[in-house]
Order: C-alpha cells, then structure tokens, then sequence
C-alpha cells in the first residue's frame, strides 16, 4: 500500500510563477505546497546563459506582494540578482516549498490528483503546473542533416564564448535568446551567420523610455487572451528582439549587421552538407519593420492622448532592416568555416510526465486561459496564457489572481468561466 | 470608414476561408490535397499542359472544367513561340498567387481594393541551361515583384498586406524554399 501525503493544490515548479500562484492561494487559506524539481528559481540557476539579464527593468519585476524599492528602477537584473529576487520572494512569502522533488506523474484520481515524486507521493484536489514555458528547446528537422563535425548547442546548453572553439557560428533563431548569443559570440571573434524566421523588432528606448515601460503603460501588456484574433498563432509568436544591458543600447538586425553579422534566410533544409536558406528574407524583415511601425504607432496615439506637449521627446522612426540584394541561399558546412550551431529556434514545456486526457494531436496541453480540460488542473507561467505579459515576471500576479479565484470555486462545487476570472484584486489582498 | 458606407467588397468571400479554417483545424486529414497537371507534348520546344481533377477535403475534386495552357520557347531560342515560355508561366504562378492573396488579406482586413497589378521581372543567366557555366545555375537568379495598388488605406496598411499575403503565399513558398522532386519514367 502506498501512503500518500495529502494536500488541498500542489503547485509544481518553485519560480516566480510557482511562487506567485502558492502567494494568492495562501491569501485564500488553501493548503498547499510548492513541489520543486531541484532549488527555487532553479532554471534561471542552471539553464541560462552567463551574461544574460532579464528583458523587463528592474521596476517591471512586480509580484504579489512584492514591488521594487531599489535605487535602479530602470537597469536589468543579471541572473544572480534575478535568482536573489526570487529566493527573497519565496522567503518573503513563506512560501511551502519542498525542494530537490523530482515529479514523476501527474495522473486523475476519484477526488482529484496523484502526484508521484521521488521524495513520496501526494494526494490532491488540485494542480497548479508551473514548471516553466522552456523546458525543451525545439530544433527544427533540417538538425538531422548537419555534419558531424560540427557542435550544436541549445539556448538551454549555452553558457559563454568560451564554450565553442575559434571559428565561425551559424545562430538559427533570431529572437531575444538567437540575437543576444549571435551578439557575444560576434564580438567574441567567432565569425556568425545568424539565420532567421519570423521575428520581433522592437527599440529598447523609445522617445525617452523603455519599450516595456510604454507597452505597460499603453495597455498592450494587459491585453486579455479572449481579445486577440488567433490565441494559438499569439502564443507562438517568437520573443522580442531585446537584450538588458547598462547601456540601454537595442540590439535587433541593423545592430548585429553594423558589428559584421551576416544575415541570411530561414533555414529550410540541409542536403549534401549545405543549409539550404529560405527566399522570404526581405519579407520577413519587411513584415518585422511594419509590426514595429504599427506599435510605435499606437505609442504615439497613446502619448497624443495622455501627455503633455514637451513632456516627452518626440516621434520617430528607425531606419528599416537593412537587407543585402541577394543573401546567400546555401552555405558549405563542410568546408570548416562553421564550427558551432546554435539552434535559437524556441521552446516549450515539458508535459509529459502528465497523464491526463487533455492534449491535442500536437501534444499540448487544452487550457483556456490556463484552466486545464481536465477539471482541478492549472497551467502558469507560458506566453500569453491569460495575457500579453504571462510570460515575464510582471504577469505571473494577475494569472495567479484569475486561476486562484477559478480554484478556490472548484474546490466550492461551482465552474467559473475561465475567461470571466478577472485578477480580482480584492482576493484576500493578494495584490 | 463612416458607418454608412458601403460594405467592403473585393469578392473574397472571407467567411467561408475562415469556416474553413475552423472546420480543417478539428480535421487534418481533410486539409491533405494533391493538385495535378498533365502534359503532352506537341511539337519541338511546344506543348500543352491540362489541369482538371485534383484531391482534397477527403474526396476528389473537379474543376468546373478542363483547363489547359500553352507553352513554348521564343524565336531567339530558335523556337516557334506558340505560347509562353515555362519560366514566364512560373512568374505568372507567382503573381496570381500573391495577387490573390492580397484580395483575401484586404477583404479581412475590410479594406476596399481598386485596382492591383504585379509587374515581375525574374532575372536569368542563360549560360546555366545552355551549360556553359556549371558555376551558373538554370533558375532565376533572383525575382523581383512590384506591386501598383490602390486601395483606401495608408501606404503601411498596403504594405501590411502584401508581406502577409507574401508569408501565406503557395507559390511564394515553393519559389523561395527548396522541394524534394521525384521523376520517374513509366
């Protein structure tokens, strides 16, 4: 016989999301605890590059509960100041969380879940999965055909220059992970060819402020899941094209050209030791420059409407991605001058420790706005789960206002309409 | 954009497409199609292709009829020009693709088109198919695609939708990334 702990909700994963979710439900007495793989904050410990820094200022970084106070509201944490953030938090909180709790299944039960992990299993009324968006990093089929002698590492893998021998790099991806590494390894003297799909281009300083302070104050962080046109194409929408640092200094595809990046299309496939390098790249940069346009746009709709003549600098705009006339459609990977690709092509979680019957036919999880179709199951923490922010720090608060409250009424007996659980402020002073 | 204005009409029928999409999304299986072509061969550099039948939505399809087109080389190829020339045509695929699919994107976008041309211009070294260069390859060393429209819009709307139409584009896709082709002999 097995004997089983047991609690009201386990929440998986002990991040800001995991830790922000366990705040609102201690805020509703809800028994709980915070199962965590390996120590809090522990993928910003061991998955992340040496000399990242968040995307979002300092100020942006807000939890429930919690706001910055320091003197540089405006720079970006480095990884230990972020792993900081996030231990203070968890104590702050005081939060349960068990650590080094490796969950093996997650399977449905008469009354709930049995959560088997390698410290003993659990039994609930409720899940919480927030186990982070990047578990895996995905790499595209054409990886299959790259020669042997080439090293290929993942965002996930990556840690510094001095990881990859002297030589040039092929960076496939051009979002926040792809441009930043394709940066370091450039100036690191290793030649980079950066490969690109759809990407995102925003200015980091826009008339005077962070990009993330105007899409704050603007609204387009709010935005609500139900609002936009296409939920799924959204979610998958790459990163921005941003990267932290004292400078504020914006690093997008005009940057990395100016430093000696060669630009070429999306790879499309590999054959005889050749990548095979899309036609669309003009398109793509063209597509990028509108998008940014359209935002700036709205930026400035936004400061007509709510500021002061003089209160701001005024508008502009950047000059559009510079494309050269015939980018190389095949490069030789054979020939020795790449030594190292980096397959900056996303993410996605891991959920296959998951048994329920939930998934769709391209293995991922059916929420809506992070209310699993599995009753008494949540999901935290992925890109725009419940709004344009779900994904960073910033977003974690209100998501797990909205999912506590559509909990707590599962635990009651009675269904709320996912998209009806409205960060209720008022939940138990949560805010 | 005053609410008594006329409804937005480019003849795209914008709700069917998306119902589509909607229906295909719950059924992969009906969204595999096969498009076919037919050629016979008339006389030196002459022949004659027909489209009629093609497979999808889980059953075969028909056009309303059979259609056929012409194709030859030009008389500086030594040929008779009956018809145009294959790479024309494939400038021809191109531009009615695009084309099109900037009708559909204006019309969900409810953006009243009034005239639309392509102009295109596929720039070729003829040593390639002649085989004096091997360094030179057969195909366009590049296409170019002008675009005349006019449309109550801003010119960024108009741009807009050509580079969406180029990214949900067929022929787009089939001129800009490479395809396994198989030729067989019966």
């Amino acid at each position: 016989m097995t004997r089983f702990m047991r609690t009201t909700t386990v929440v998986i994963g002990a991040g800001h999301a995991g830790l922000a979710m366990s705040r609102c439900l201690t805020a509703r007495s809800i028994d709980h605890v915070v199962l965590e793989r390996g120590e809090v904050a522990n993928s910003w410990k061991t998955e992340r590059w040496d000399s990242l820094r968040l995307l979002t200022p300092n100020w942006q970084s807000r939890l429930p509960g919690f706001k910055y106070r320091g003197d540089d509201p405006d720079g970006y944490r480095t990884m230990p100041q972020t792993i900081d953030l996030i231990e203070q938090y968890a104590e702050m909180i005081a939060a349960p969380i068990q650590t080094n709790t490796v969950v093996k299944s997650v399977i449905r039960s008469d009354d709930g879940y049995q959560v088997a992990t390698s410290q003993g299993d659990w039994q609930c009324r409720t899940v919480v999965l927030a186990a982070g968006a990047c578990n895996v990093a995905t790499i595209p089929a054409a990886a299959a055909g790259v020669p042997s002698s080439i090293k290929t590492l993942t965002p996930i893998q990556y840690r510094n220059p001095d990881q990859l021998e002297p030589g040039g790099v092929m960076v496939v991806g051009a979002s926040a992970s792809g441009t930043q590494i394709a940066e370091e390894l450039h100036r690191s003297g290793r030649p980079v060819t950066l490969s690109l799909g759809e990407h995102v281009r925003v200015p980091r300083v826009y008339r005077g402020r962070d990009i993330k302070w105007w899409m704050d104050a603007v609204g387009v962080l709010d935005e609500f899941y139900t609002e936009v046109d296409d939920i799924n194409r959204v979610r998958n929408v790459p990163s921005l094209q941003l990267a932290g640092s004292d400078d504020r200094r914006t690093v997008d595809l005009n940057s990395l050209t100016d430093i000696g990046v060669k630009l070429v299309g999306r790879l499309a496939g590999m054959a005889d030791g050749k990548a095979q390098f899309s036609g669309s790249l003009p398109n793509l940069c063209s597509l990028a420059d509108l998008k940014m346009n359209r935002l700036l746009d709205r930026i400035d709709e936004w400061v007509a409407e709510h500021m002061g003549a003089g209160e701001i600098d005024p508008p502009h705009r950047f000059d559009t991605t510079r494309v050269e006339a015939s980018p190389p459609l095949s490069m030789d990977l054979t020939n020795g001058e790449i030594k190292t690709i980096i397959w900056a092509t996303g993410f996605r979680p891991d959920h296959s420790w998951i048994d329920v019957p939930a998934f769709d036919r391209k293995g991922r999880l059916k929420h809506d706005g992070g209310v699993v179709e599995s009753p008494g199951m949540y999901l935290m923490g992925i890109p725009f789960l419940r709004r344009r922010k779900s994904s960073l720090i910033d977003g974690a608060g209100d998501d797990a206002r909205d999912l506590s409250a559509h909990l707590a009424a599962h635990l009651d007996g009675r269904v709320l309409v996912p998209s009806a659980c409205y960060a209720e402020q008022t939940a138990g002073g949560a805010t | 954009m005053s609410t008594t204005a006329k409804p937005i009409d480019n003849g795209v029928n914008v709700q069917a497409l998306l119902d589509a999409r909607e229906a295909l999304s719950q059924a992969p299986e009906a969204a595999q199609f096969t498009w076919r072509a037919k050629c016979e061969w008339v006389k030196g550099t002459h022949s004659r292709s027909t489209v009629e039948g093609f497979f999808g939505l889980g059953e075969e399809q028909k056009h309303r009829k059979k259609y056929s087109f012409e194709a030859d080389h030009p008389e500086v190829f030594a040929s008779e020009d009956n018809a145009a020339t294959p790479v024309e045509m494939v400038l021809a695929g191109l531009a009615s693709c695009l084309t099109a699919g900037v009708a559909a994107v204006a019309q969900r976008r409810e953006i009243q088109l009034r005239s639309v041309t392509a102009t295109l211009e596929g720039g070729m070294d003829i040593q390639g198919i002649l085989g004096i260069d091997s360094d030179v390859r057969n195909g366009f060393d590049g296409i170019k695609v002008t675009f005349d429209i006019d449309a109550d819009a801003t010119k960024d709307e108009i741009k807009a939708i050509v580079a969406q139409s180029q990214k949900r584009s067929a022929v787009f896709d089939v001129v800009t990334n490479p395809t396994n082709v198989t030729v067989e002999v019966i």
